[in-house]
């Protein structure tokens, strides 16, 4: 009797299932928001990393929270829900943003798209629109759960402008970073945002669900002599560390799934203290950010490198060469100044591009300074052990041509990512 | 430049015009802004028809203070009170009326051609509740404390009643905490077996409730409906005049003191900044600014309508939102040509004073309520009538008569049709045949009659709806969680915003208890202030 | 065989009093079990009732035994084993269906398709529900302490619970007090919009209570459904392998191995007293077992009211007790099938076959079905928790058939005119006519059909009432309140007499709480 085939699968696959799972070599499936979506499609996900960096990875981004917000309230409401001015949101810019309780206690993160002077596209990692209709009372707005009749595909990588160039009707030579244009993509009505998860250069493209496997053909056969690859999440998770960017329920938990007082955080305490526009008027959390920000945030959201020479002497002492970690992992660790924790870290991963052993952490505000040298745990043969770890700067890659437009590439020189302090972070758009 | 009115206390209500009142005497520049042509709320009487003066929603007092009384000098301000003898008048149908006297052993006589054992059971059933009722009326006039607990002069008051209740014995403490959580009908069953007794001590349990007398946290609603005293049932009390001359009396006090009372200005929005209450902008227009606001339109209203929402937490509207607010009952008013005559009262005006209730039992009450809860309009309802033109004779044109009946069950939202003027004249004419079951003929002696419905509720008198009680008096929304849990101290999340209407503790009824504890708050706040 | 007089003899060998005499055995007292039938187990009983089908007769479920207990008597080591419910499904007269997944991702998919504010709403509600029985489970746990009470152990009790209730800060402790006040349909509707999803999750209120989901009171049974994911248990629900009776044989044979003995067919006729203590039993073949401590497994009706002289009772008390209510509500259909039923909202012999089904369209629904038995009436159309054991255990049945284990709500104790057999067959019929609404080849699979109304539960179980509590769970009759004010604490005012039924604190349900907490307090006693 249960032996019998089930009729129906037991999760929901996205509007590119069909063609993902012909692809997915490797069968590493994944959860994501009660879809399944490729893990890896080949058995190491390496060639789908360097895809992203180095020429053009094409990721099905279909299970995120996609909500229409339109109404002749729709900004009052918007600017009600987040801390970033939405008056200076031109039309056909997007924003990055987090959202917070009246504790102003992240709730969760996403972007907002302008559409039109009276609509927008909000985007998160979890499902909001109870919050959003609760921000909504009394208010002249719709709030539109639109997350299953939109597919999103995001074509990421050097290569991606060319790529999407050469389908394109719509020139994509002045699309700037975190703005957005409508244009036929092969043909496909489809609206293109520049915006992505791994810090690179890099669109995601919003179309109707029954058009994502065409477009993905299309995209696919455009890109084949570019070296375009199909990403999966495992890719995906090493490119956005290395871009500096939270991930919800791993680097932060959501205020209102945080089950002690001590598991939610404050933008400022995940370094996004730079989209809270305090002077902007009153906005869920304002009053208790403009305390939080008097009195300095209690923790910080920063990046952590491992010391290569301490790695590698925890395990020489055993006669082993350094191993290392061959996806990004996602368990939180404990790290420590001089045998006190002050800290831990949330993810981490070996960066192939950069050869380096890095780590996102939440650290206690005064070891959270660049330069701060720490020690965060390691397992080295089932012991633990603590190597030596220096505070730095977010992002850690962070190449001109994500914001640069063509032509001006290379104008800035190449490290001039480190934006001054509190500034945007990778993803930022700070316009 | 300081605004020219310290407080501005939106909605002329009993409530408001006793914080009004309180807050002048005490010196504060008060405005009363009130949306109606008339003052009261829904403690008015309007003369409705020309020559009668109908007490168009509350037609009797529920707990008001003596020392309000004595505090305002009501009395100077044109306020009597009746306590008629007997409170409550009960028709049947089998010819004889129960009688409930203020005196136990009379009553007890009344009781026993029905059940002796009821009889035998009357007094000992108001001496075993009467810690328990005492306790309640003292909980009633408190503020309600913090919670979880901090140390405050309110807990210290709660702590201080129990610790009394305590030491009156052992029995009496578990008593109080066992009777609080129970259904009207499981406290019945324990006393008595007589259904015409059974079903007119439930009839209070539910009155302006959405439940049923099975319902847990009815014998709450009981209790107080009994008296502290002796005399088992809490006493009748009537205002000679109508429930008007109670507001009449308290705007006049207010007046007195000083404070300014502004008819036919509807508020459009209670205006804030960062946080703070600022004053109010009234449909028209007009700005008026004041330090304080003090809200006696009920929570949602207050906080879903005239708060702009940006001065919310949405957590708190979510809250706010989820107050149960469903009205039960319509008011029918008639203007009679006689006095009813129910069999077994006739010629003796003086029985019909007091209360005259129709519930005849628990099983019909409960009924009755099983209709609501679909939806639909009881098919025998359960009726509290007064006649307040035998206790002041003007109300009506000389040898006429006014009377008024609250009927429940009669939900604002019908699961068929809406509240027109076919369903609102299918519930008086249901109401005047109840009646004349109970008294032949007396479809013939209605000249007028005036239907108010849930709908009208809402919609003329502001209650959100159709609750008169801002908010059902439910287990859940009383005490340290009314109206929302947090928020019980009359303050509000909006600094200088107050709520003083009988969304606030103790809740409905014509107490003026809400009115005088939020004055209190507001008193204290601007003492340490300024 | 004759041994030494027993230290104490247990009335009653249901799994309180097996669980009381596990532990009082435990702990080296000579402790001998009398059962008045030929099965152990009172209502957590499995019996072969048709040949080669073996019904939980009673009880069905296992879903609050406390696990403290599995892990005291090893109950593993005697064999039970409890087997996961996978789902609840609700089938609905429309022709879809709900179902709750033990996969948090496929629950949320399923109650996505009928709402997407509600699978948000749900998470929410989950972890609410987490943070509350945390709250309460220190409650449960507890024997409670009686506030009219000045003696300093009470007070130290107290101020425990107070301190306990305070550290939970405002916010918890204003949805708990909404929780043990609120109906459950009104709690429920504060989160959710989807009918069939709150009249599934109400249903969980009413179970054994005689009042409706929109009845004040009935909202804090909703936690119990959460109580198992605090425990470090993987599922709330389980069903354990052959049946509830199994879970007493396991407490049975753990009690004889620490040396109590059990007897059954063994009625109790009287608790002897002396001067104000109990001193043995008296059984009805007129034997006389000396004991200096009794406890009594049975409800607090029959225990004070049967098997005691009211004259020995103070007279409080007494009418405490009197006017305990315990009103049955509910009935028991036991089915035999020829094979497995398919349901038309979602054919086949599937997963959703191996959790509960649950015949709780709306709200509507069970709160009409509560009308029906308000005015002494079973429903007509009834509420119905159901079960195929035989999909979870093959054991139960013969290969390819299953039983089928049906609890339905409402039947009254007090059926306008009585019970008789006649009722009891319309009421076995209602039962069946309804669910072939849902399944419509049932009645053709159907090889033997069992009814139990109220009546019956009281004539076989001795269940005063029918009631499958020992006492409704209304407010006014729980904690220090349960059975009678300043009797929660296991003692009665008979010296070494001691309650450890459901009866007593924390309860109904399959749970033995009562019985564990009732050998603590007699172990104290003794001690001193």
């Amino acid at each position: 009797m249960c032996l019998k085939r089930m009729e129906a699968p037991l999760l929901r696959g996205t509007p590119l299932h069909p063609r993902t799972s012909q692809l997915c070599q490797a069968q590493n499936w994944r959860r994501w928001a009660g879809y399944v979506v490729a893990g890896s499609y080949e058995l190491l996900h390496e060639r789908e990393y360097f895809a992203i960096r180095t020429t053009a990875a094409l990721i099905d981004v279909s299970p995120l929270y996609k909500y229409q917000v339109t109404g002749p309230d729709a900004e009052r409401f918007l600017n009600r829900l987040i801390p970033r001015d939405v008056e200076r949101c031109a039309v056909h810019q997007v924003l990055y943003t987090p959202w917070c309780d009246d504790a102003g206690k992240v709730i969760d993160d996403g972007t907002v798209a302008r559409l039109d002077p009276d609509a927008f596209r909000l985007t998160s990692g979890e499902p909001n629109l109870r919050w959003l209709q609760d921000v909504a009372a009394g208010l002249a707005v719709t709030i539109g759960d639109i997350s299953e009749s939109l597919a999103a595909l995001a074509l990421q990588g050097p290569a991606s402008r060319e790529i999407l160039q050469r389908l394109s009707d719509a020139s994509l030579a002045d699309l700037r970073f975190f703005r957005l244009t409508h244009a036929l993509v092969a043909g496909i009505p489809t609206t293109i945002t520049r915006t992505g998860y791994t810090g690179d250069l890099g669109y995601e493209l919003w179309v109707e669900p029954d058009q994502a496997i065409p477009l993905w053909d299309r995209l696919t056969d455009a890109g084949a002599g570019y070296g375009l690859l199909p990403a999966g999440m495992l890719a995906l998770d090493v490119a956005r560390i290395e871009a500096g960017l939270p991930l919800i329920d791993v680097d932060y938990i959501p205020s209102n799934k945080a089950l002690i007082e001590q598991q939610k955080s404050s933008p400022y305490e995940l370094d996004l203290g730079w989209t809270v526009r305090l002077d902007k008027g009153p906005f869920v959390g304002r009053q208790a950010l403009v305390a939080e920000e008097a009195r300095g945030p209690a923790w910080r959201f920063t990046g952590l490198e491992v010391a290569w020479d301490s790695i590698e002497g925890l395990y020489a002492e055993l006669g082993l060469p350094p191993a290392l970690p061959l996806t990004a992992w996602r368990v939180s660790v404990p790290v420590y100044s001089k045998g006190e924790q002050v800290g831990y870290a949330t993810s981490g991963c070996w960066s192939p591009i950069l050869k380096r052993y890095i780590a996102l952490a939440h650290l206690r505000s005064a070891w959270a300074e660049p330069g701060t040298e720490l020690e965060m745990e390691v397992t080295v043969e089932h012991r633990r052990r603590r190597a030596a770890v220096r505070v730095v700067r977010k992002p850690f890659f962070d190449p001109p041509r994500k914001r640069a437009l063509p032509g001006a590439e290379g104008v800035r020189g190449v490290s001039g990512s480190a934006p001054a302090s509190g500034a945007p972070s990778g993803a930022g758009d700070a316009g | 430049m300081s605004p020219r009115h310290d407080v501005i206390v939106v909605g002329a209500g009993h409530n408001g015009l006793a914080c009004a009142a309180y807050l002048a005497r005490a010196g504060l520049r008060v405005l009363v802004v009130e949306r109606r042509e008339v003052l009261g709320g829904a403690a008015v009487t309007e003369e409705s028809v020309p020559g009668f003066r109908f007490d168009s929603c509350a037609h009797r007092t529920g707990g008001l203070q003596p020392t309000l009384i004595r505090d305002l000098g009501l009395a100077r301000h044109g306020l009597e009170l009746r306590r008629p003898d007997p409170p409550v008048f009960v028709p049947t149908r089998d010819g004889a009326p129960l009688l409930i006297w203020t005196d136990p052993a009379r009553t007890a006589g009344e009781i026993r051609r029905r059940s002796p054992a009821d009889a035998e059971r009357w007094s000992r059933f108001g001496m075993a509740a009467r810690p328990a009722v005492r306790f309640l009326a003292q909980v009633r006039r408190m503020v309600p404390p913090d919670v979880p607990m901090e140390a405050s002069r309110d807990l210290r008051a709660l702590l201080g009643l129990l610790a009394r209740l305590r030491y009156l014995g052992r029995r009496e403490l578990g008593e109080v905490l066992r009777l609080l959580p129970m259904s009207a009908a499981e406290l019945l069953d324990e006393w008595f077996e007589s259904e015409p007794l059974r079903g007119v001590l439930a009839a209070p349990a539910v009155t302006g409730f959405f439940q049923g007398p099975r319902a847990a946290g009815t014998a709450y609603h009981l209790l107080g409906s009994l008296s502290p005293g002796p005399e088992v049932l809490r006493p009748t009390e009537l205002v000679v005049g109508g429930t008007g001359r109670l507001t009449a009396a308290l705007a006049s006090a207010a007046q007195a003191s000083g404070a300014e009372i502004r008819t036919g200005a509807e508020v459009g929005q209670i205006r804030t900044a960062d946080g703070s209450a600022t004053g109010v902008a009234l449909v028209d227009g007009e700005e008026i600014a004041a330090r304080r606001v003090v809200s006696n339109a009920d929570p949602r209203r207050t906080f879903l309508q005239l708060v702009p929402p940006e001065a919310l937490d949405p957590a708190f509207v979510r809250q706010v939102g989820h107050i149960r607010m469903r009205g039960a009952g319509a008011k029918v008013n008639l203007g009679l040509a006689e006095l009813p005559r129910f069999t077994g009262a006739e010629g003796e005006p003086g029985l019909l004073a007091g209360l005259i209730r129709i519930s005849p039992g628990l099983d019909h009450l409960e009924m009755a309520y099983d209709d609501a809860k679909y939806g639909g309009i009881s098919r025998s309802p359960v009726l509290e009538a007064v006649l307040p033109s035998l206790t002041d004779s003007s109300l009506a044109p000389p040898g006429r008569h006014v009377m008024s009946v609250y009927v429940q069950y009669a939900p604002l939202d019908l699961r068929e049709g809406a509240w027109d003027g076919a369903r609102r004249d299918a519930l008086g004419d249901l109401v005047v045949r109840t009646l004349a079951e109970y008294a032949p003929g007396f479809e013939r002696s209605v000249l007028h009659r005036q239907v108010i419905s849930p709908a009208d509720l809402e919609e003329t008198y502001g209650l959100s709806g159709g609750c008169a009680a801002h908010g059902e008096m439910a287990l859940d929304q009383l005490f340290f969680m009314r109206p929302v849990p947090g928020w019980a101290r009359y303050r509000t999340p909006v600094r200088g915003l107050y709520l003083c209407g009988a969304g606030a503790h103790p809740g409905g009824g014509v107490s003026a208890i809400p009115g005088t504890n939020a004055a209190r708050a507001v008193l204290r706040d601007a003492r340490r202030e300024g | 065989m004759t041994r030494a007089r027993p230290d104490a003899v247990i009335v009653g060998g249901g799994h309180n009093g097996l669980v009381n005499a596990a532990y009082l055995a435990r702990a080296g007292l000579n402790v001998l079990v009398l059962e008045r039938r030929h099965v152990l187990g009172g209502a957590a009983v499995t019996e072969e009732v048709f040949p080669g089908f073996r019904y939980c007769v009673c009880s069905y479920v296992v879903s609050l035994l406390r696990p403290e207990i599995i892990r005291d008597l090893d109950l593993a080591r005697h064999g039970l084993e409890i087997l996961p419910l996978e789902s609840t499904f609700t089938p609905l007269p429309d022709g879809d269906h709900l179902v709750r997944w033990a996969d948090h991702d496929r629950t949320r998919q399923e109650i996505h398709r009928h709402s997407h504010r509600d699978a948000e709403a749900y998470d929410e509600f989950g972890r609410l529900m987490v943070q509350l029985a945390m709250a309460v489970k220190p409650v449960l746990e507890m024997a409670p302490p009686d506030p009219a009470s000045w003696r300093p152990r009470n007070l130290a009790s107290m101020a425990r619970l107070a301190g306990h209730f305070r550290g939970l800060g405002a916010e918890k402790l204003a949805a708990l007090v909404k929780l043990m006040t609120m109906s459950s349909a009104d709690f429920l509707d504060e989160w959710f919009e989807t009918e069939a999803l709150k009249a599934t999750m109400s249903a969980s209120g009413i179970i054994g209570t005689f009042l409706g989901p929109r009845s004040p009171g009935t909202a804090y049974v909703l936690l119990h459904h959460y109580m198992g994911e605090i425990d470090g248990a993987f599922r709330a629900w389980g069903f354990a392998r052959g049946g509830t009776g199994a879970v007493s044989e396991a407490i049975a044979s753990a009690a004889r191995g620490f040396g109590a003995r059990v007897r059954t067919e063994a009625p109790v006729e009287r608790i002897l007293t002396r001067g104000g203590r109990a001193v043995g039993v008296l059984l009805a073949s007129g034997e006389e077992i000396e004991a200096p401590i009794v406890v009594s497994g049975v409800d607090p009706k029959r225990t004070f009211l049967d098997l005691l002289e009211p004259e020995d009772l103070p007279r409080d008390f007494v009418d405490a007790i009197r006017r305990f209510r315990i009103r049955g509500s509910s009935g028991k259909v036991n089915l035999a099938l020829a094979g497995a039923p398919s349901f038309t909202a979602l054919p086949g012999d599937g997963a959703h076959l191996r959790g509960a089904i649950s015949i709780s369209p709306t709200v509507e629904y069970l709160e009409r079905a509560y009308d029906d038995a308000k005015y002494g009436a079973f429903s007509k159309r009834p509420y119905m928790d159901i079960v195929l054991p035989s999909m979870i255990d093959p054991g139960m049945a013969p290969p390819g058939r299953h039983v089928m284990s049906i609890f339905v709500q409402y039947a009254p104790y007090e059926l306008d005119g009585g019970w008789n057999d006649a009722r009891r067959e319309a009421f076995g019929d209602a039962v069946i006519d309804t669910l072939c609404e849902y399944a419509p080849d049932l009645s053709d699979l159907i090889l033997h059909r069992q009814v139990l109304t109220p009546a019956d539960m009281e004539e076989t179980f001795g269940l005063t009432g029918g009631n499958i509590f020992h006492g409704e769970l209304s407010l006014h009759q729980l904690f220090f309140l349960r059975p009678a004010p300043g009797w929660a604490d296991y003692r009665t005012p008979i010296a070494n007499l001691y309650l450890c039924g459901s009866g007593a604190h924390p309860g109904g349900g399959v749970c033995g709480a009562p019985g564990r907490l009732a050998a603590a307090r007699i172990l104290r006693d003794r001690r001193r």
